[in-house]
């Protein structure tokens, strides 16, 4: 996702010179293209992310197109107050880029794994809360991010994710975009997840159970009329995320639906549970240890079998 | 584009008018921070009624100098300097701090002409300037950036990180004036934080810098006008002030952090202040 994204922010700062870059001494040559192509409008901030967010909202103000971009939590939580004042209490486009969302660096420990972002800028007003679940989403993410007249948080994986979609899709932020629709079940997915989300409902098939898949790219704003008819058209609706049950897209959702007033489907939040990990391991291993690998999912839907 | 105000001006009197407003809207609007204000009001006349190239009548210029206080919580100190110096009427200021009114204790974004940016939460506003300078160099403006950070604000982290960028890109459009009456809210600022050196500080961070009398606001234009104090360099002024500045009563006593004047204590406040333009 990384490098689809420094390719795209390339060609869109060739032709958007607002468009200028900043990064928290991260990206080691992934963007010699961007420097090379817009002079001037590379920034190395150095590891101070607190100033680097200001001095972003400070571009913004004076119409520029800020693009922030270091590791997840580096850009979230560690400059939220920076986040929150400069940039969504004045209302000023500045793009958030977080690579390594969730637990893609998961084996440099729960320093650098980030189950708790989309919470904490979720509750930010003014901002929008984008977790592309492959490259080709990605590309799309970051062009309607700076489109945006205020501050989007795009939470990115790393690199070599599986690219689920195949060619052009049609993108629009706050638009989940339904890969194959399910009677039965309809896996929601957010973010990274998005591939193991289809090798879930692929292995649901094989059991009998007709499960869809959408891409929730956008948790905030939540596209509730999907959600409607996802609720309205199958037994249970289960989301999924490399982030904490608590606060997340299952969040977002479970807030969504408790004003309902027609019950509709079950709803089944697939997250990290509410504790760090200690141990050393790789992505994979990690989400093993959340349980939130394809397997896993798949078992904690065959649980609710009373119900499909 | 810029709008010079009258030379025949005599700043001094115009501080005395500004001292007077903000003691009034400390008493009326029942809000602290009355010391906080009063040490930066010179620094701010000096600012507004000669260095910086500003027109009340265009306030979102693209080529204007960007003023930011930083230590938002003077903010009585810019309304009354704004409304002043023209950008919209001073009887607006008896709004200060009533529900309902563009006039927080605080500024907001974007609800009063002149304000740059909603500060209040310390450490924002050098860096918020570092934005600005940035943006001025990338679309080749000639704009200079100003932030008066107070003292106690330079034991926030992101002040030093912004001292390290700003000399690393060697951005000489931007200046800091730290408001140095060495007082914060609850001490002496020495003691609390080891922030003295001060002036030293800024020197090995990389600024160009120069100590003035915060009061003596011949001085500090003359210093203002200087700007950049090097070439390749941001400026750092460090403004020796007194928190309080103007009351006999208020000077360098911490109490006026937080208290507000009463009836009686703002009659003599205005006496002292109607007594020196007669002087």
């Amino acid at each position: 996702m990384r490098n689809a994204f420094a390719k795209q922010l390339t060609a869109l700062g060739e032709q958007d010179e607002r468009i200028v870059l900043l990064s928290g001494d991260i990206g080691n040559r992934m963007f010699d293209d961007f420097k090379q192509r817009c002079p001037g409008r590379f920034f190395n901030c150095g590891i101070a992310e607190g100033n680097m967010m200001s001095m972003a909202a400070g571009l913004a103000m004076s119409g520029m197109r800020p693009v922030v971009y270091t590791i997840t939590p580096f850009v979230t939580t560690r400059c939220l107050e920076q986040i929150r004042v400069d940039v969504c209490y004045h209302r000023v486009p500045v793009v958030i880029m977080g690579v390594g969302g969730g637990l893609a660096y998961a084996s440099l420990g729960a320093t650098h794994h980030s189950c708790e972002d989309i919470g904490f800028l979720r509750l930010l007003p003014n901002m929008a809360v984008v977790c592309p679940g492959d490259a080709v989403e990605t590309r799309a993410a970051l062009k309607a991010a700076i489109a945006c007249e205020h501050g989007v948080y795009v939470r990115l994986g790393k690199k070599g994710e599986p690219e689920v979609h195949s060619g052009d899709i049609d993108f629009e932020l706050g638009k989940a975009i339904v890969l194959a629709k399910g009677k039965q079940v309809t896996l929601v997915s957010t973010g990274n997840m998005l591939p193991v989300a289809v090798e879930a409902a692929d292995l649901l098939q094989a059991d009998g159970i007709e499960a869809g898949v959408a891409s929730m790219h956008t948790v905030k704003p939540l596209d509730t009329g999907f959600l409607n008819q996802a609720f309205a058209s199958c037994e249970v609706v289960v989301t999924v995320e490399e982030h904490s049950a608590i606060g997340g897209l299952g969040g977002a959702v479970a807030e969504w639906l408790s004003e309902q007033e027609v019950a509709g489907a079950k709803l089944l939040r697939i997250g990290t549970a509410d504790h760090f990990l200690h141990e050393a391991g790789n992505q994979q291993h990690a989400r093993e240890c959340y349980q939130i690998d394809a397997a896993s999912i798949v078992e904690r839907i065959l649980s609710l079998e009373s119900r499909l | 584009m810029s709008v010079l105000p009258d030379t025949s001006v005599d700043l001094t009197a115009v501080a005395r008018q500004l001292r007077r407003h903000v003691v009034r809207m400390s008493h009326e609007g029942r809000a602290p921070h009355l010391g906080s204000s009063l040490s930066c009001i010179d620094i701010l006349v000096a600012a507004y009624w000669d260095t910086l190239k500003i027109d009340p009548a265009s306030p979102d210029d693209p080529d204007r100098d960007r003023f930011i206080l930083s230590k938002g919580h003077a903010a009585a100190a810019l309304y009354a300097t704004l409304a002043e110096r023209g950008f919209f009427p001073s009887e607006e200021l008896a709004e200060y701090n009533c529900a309902g009114s563009r006039f927080p204790e605080q500024p907001s974004p974007g609800a009063v002409p002149g304000v740059e940016a909603a500060t209040g939460s310390l450490g924002h506003g050098l860096s918020l300037g570092l934005g600005m300078a940035l943006a001025a160099r990338i679309q080749n403006r000639s704009y200079r950036v100003m932030a008066v950070v107070s003292d106690g604000e330079c034991n926030e982290g992101t002040v030093w990180e912004a001292a390290m960028f700003a000399a690393a890109q060697q951005l000489d459009n931007v200046a800091v004036v730290v408001d140095y009456n060495r007082w914060q809210a609850t001490g002496r600022s020495e003691e609390i934080m080891a922030i003295d050196p001060m002036i030293d500080k800024w020197k090995a961070f990389g600024w160009a810098t120069a100590s003035v009398d915060g009061h003596d606001i011949d001085r500090l234009v003359e210093q203002f006008n200087q700007l950049p104090l090097q070439s390749g360099r941001p400026s750092a002024i460090v403004a020796r002030t007194t928190k309080g500045k103007g009351i006999s009563f208020m000077e360098d006593d911490n109490n006026w952090h937080y208290r507000i004047p009463n009836e009686d204590e703002l009659q003599a406040a205005l006496a002292e202040l109607d007594g020196d333009s007669d002087a």
